[in-house]
């Protein structure tokens, strides 16, 4: 694979930032804010994760962040201009697979180049890159549905990167996996980031996942979401899976993390959320666990 | 074709069709069986429920497998058999591919566009619940000829639920095809040929299936009200005529075969038209 390398076009990673950010649905006293007066940056060639508790709005903010909703109020910058509608600078790889059933993997991969109509020899040689880098060259004329889980995953990655984004948003992309295949799609995954370096959103609700990837970690509230804390990941890269479990820095955070979690998981449990009553659950049995 | 002789489901379809006419045989032979004392008893509990007393209800009144089978042969060798049948097929495959050509469109048409659906939807929907039937008499008068008429009534048929299935079928288009679509650049044309167009065709054979399914109903009707066309006398009117024809004339096996004939070429049309699906959405076939 060697020979493919220089075909690799500079990656220009960008930097978003959300100002103030509110969006609420429905109008008067049916008004629900999902999102109030928010504000983050995610910067620029790093790894972002986002956790928060489920049904916290996380869907919501990538919404706007790709531009498929504009904000209520404030604004979202991506490297200083504001973003209006949605743009190949922000790809969104959404939960679960949204490969198109009816395209082949390498026509999966092939579509944003032939819709902008850039197929050209070098994107072609890209995407034959990208399909070795994903090591699905011996399911190029597959369709999806003839994919395993972790395929369509690695697929979905490699339609992305072709487009070159300047920032990648991954919407809790390894939900619904099994165990087994989501720990090597954490490993696959953070070896791809360490050797390009662009700018990753990743949103989850598992605090080992995000511990493991991040660079950042943005602790979200509960419904209307805001960011409760940032936590700077500095366990060395590349990291191996068992530094989630024996590393004492990664511990630290998780533990961290958990807390804030669990103090924000209280608040809203005892105005009776069922998002948080799940969270709380969750979490006893995971302490009981350690 | 070996495979399918090893094949268990193969045996039992084929027994089930087996007891079936061996039943049918015994039922439609009930004259001659039913005549001793003994069912004497029987015949005036048939007597009481208002039955004819000396054969079984309904089956009795059929004719036999056997006898049908000699009229099926003998009816094999006439031009006007075969006659009915092109007519029936003619009707169906022009009904049925003017209701795909201006069905699909149309109902993408209602799909993709607000201002299209806003206009066309409640008419559409006024117009869908009256039966093909119900149009025999206003489409006799209206078209300049029988043909076209009865073929104008096979046509609504499978029109309605094309556009219904097409309409549905791109509607419940996951929206997250759209906006990776958007993502990625893609012009309005391009996500409707590259996203719409594919993500319907599904529906689109389903749709057409069952419309196949209506367009045989509603043909044979057609020819039977309409009096099958304008034709030469005897039996050239497609096989709703015929079946019509033979029961005026009396020949109670032939309306059998008729009804069988009906049969057989509604399942070649199913079977031809599950062909072009399976064809026309290989990623499906690869569960």
């Amino acid at each position: 694979m060697s020979g493919l390398a220089p075909v690799r076009p500079k990656i220009v990673p960008g930097e978003l930032a959300v100002e103030g950010v509110s969006k609420s649905y429905g109008a008067l006293h049916f008004r629900k804010d999902v999102v109030q007066n928010c504000s983050f940056t995610i910067e620029r060639a790093k790894l972002t994760v986002m956790v928060g508790p489920s049904g916290c709005g996380k869907s919501t903010l990538i919404r706007l962040l790709a531009g498929f909703e504009e904000p209520s109020a404030g604004r979202i910058l991506l490297d200083g201009a504001p973003v209006s509608g949605p743009s190949r600078d922000r790809l969104v790889l959404f939960q679960e697979t949204a490969l198109f059933p009816w395209m082949s993997t390498w026509d999966n991969i092939l579509y944003g180049p032939r819709a902008r109509g850039e197929l050209t020899r070098e994107t072609l040689e890209f995407g034959e890159f990208l399909l070795a880098k994903v090591g699905l060259q011996d399911f190029r004329d597959k369709y999806p549905l003839q994919l395993s889980g972790g395929m369509q995953r690695r697929a979905e990655l490699a339609r992305a990167m072709i487009n070159n984004p300047k920032v990648m948003i991954l919407d809790e992309p390894f939900r619904g996996l099994d165990a087994m295949t989501k720990e090597l799609m954490w490993e696959y995954y953070s070896r791809l980031y360490e050797e390009n370096r662009r700018t990753n959103f990743f949103v989850t609700t598992d605090i080992d996942e995000a511990v493991f990837l991040a660079d950042r970690i943005l602790v979200m509230s509960n419904i209307p979401t805001q960011v409760r804390a940032v936590i700077e990941v500095d366990v060395p890269r590349p990291r191996k899976l068992i530094d989630i479990f024996e590393n004492d820095r990664a511990n630290d955070i998780k533990k961290q993390a958990l807390s804030i979690l669990h103090a924000e998981a209280m608040r809203s449990f005892s105005r009776g959320s069922k998002a948080a009553a799940d969270f709380v659950e969750a979490y006893l049995k995971r302490a009981s666990r350690a | 074709m070996t495979k399918l002789l090893f094949q268990r489901a193969f045996w039992r379809g084929a027994l089930s069709v087996a007891i079936f006419l061996v039943l049918w045989e015994i039922g439609a032979r009930s004259k001659v069986w039913m005549a001793p004392e003994y069912f004497a008893p029987f015949k005036d509990l048939l007597g009481a429920m208002g039955f004819k007393k000396d054969y079984l209800p309904w089956v009795g009144a059929v004719p036999a497998p056997s006898a049908v089978l000699k009229s099926w042969i003998a009816v094999l060798g006439m031009h006007g058999y075969w006659q009915s049948w092109y007519m029936s097929f003619f009707r169906v495959m022009g009904g049925f591919i003017a209701a795909m050509l201006i069905g699909i469109p149309f109902g993408l048409m209602l799909a993709v566009s607000r201002v299209a659906h806003g206009i066309g939807f409640p008419v559409f929907e006024v117009l869908r619940p009256i039966p093909p039937l119900a149009w025999v008499p206003a489409s006799i008068i209206f078209w300049p000829t029988q043909e076209m008429a009865i073929i104008f009534i096979t046509f609504l048929g499978a029109f309605y639920t094309i556009v219904i299935n097409v309409l549905g079928g791109a509607r419940s288009i996951d929206v997250r095809y759209f906006q990776a679509a958007q993502s990625m650049g893609s012009s309005s044309w391009d996500i409707f040929r590259r996203i719409i167009l594919p993500g319907t065709l599904p529906s689109i054979v389903v749709g057409s299936a069952v419309g196949m399914g209506i367009t045989w109903e509603v043909v044979v009707a057609a020819e039977m009200i309409s009096g099958g066309g304008s034709q030469q006398a005897g039996t050239g009117g497609g096989l709703g005529f015929f079946i019509w024809n033979s029961y005026v004339g009396g020949s109670y096996e032939q309306i059998v075969v008729g009804m069988i004939s009906i049969g057989i070429a509604g399942f070649i049309s199913s079977e031809l038209l599950r062909w072009g699906g399976r064809y026309a959405t290989p990623w499906l076939r690869v569960r």
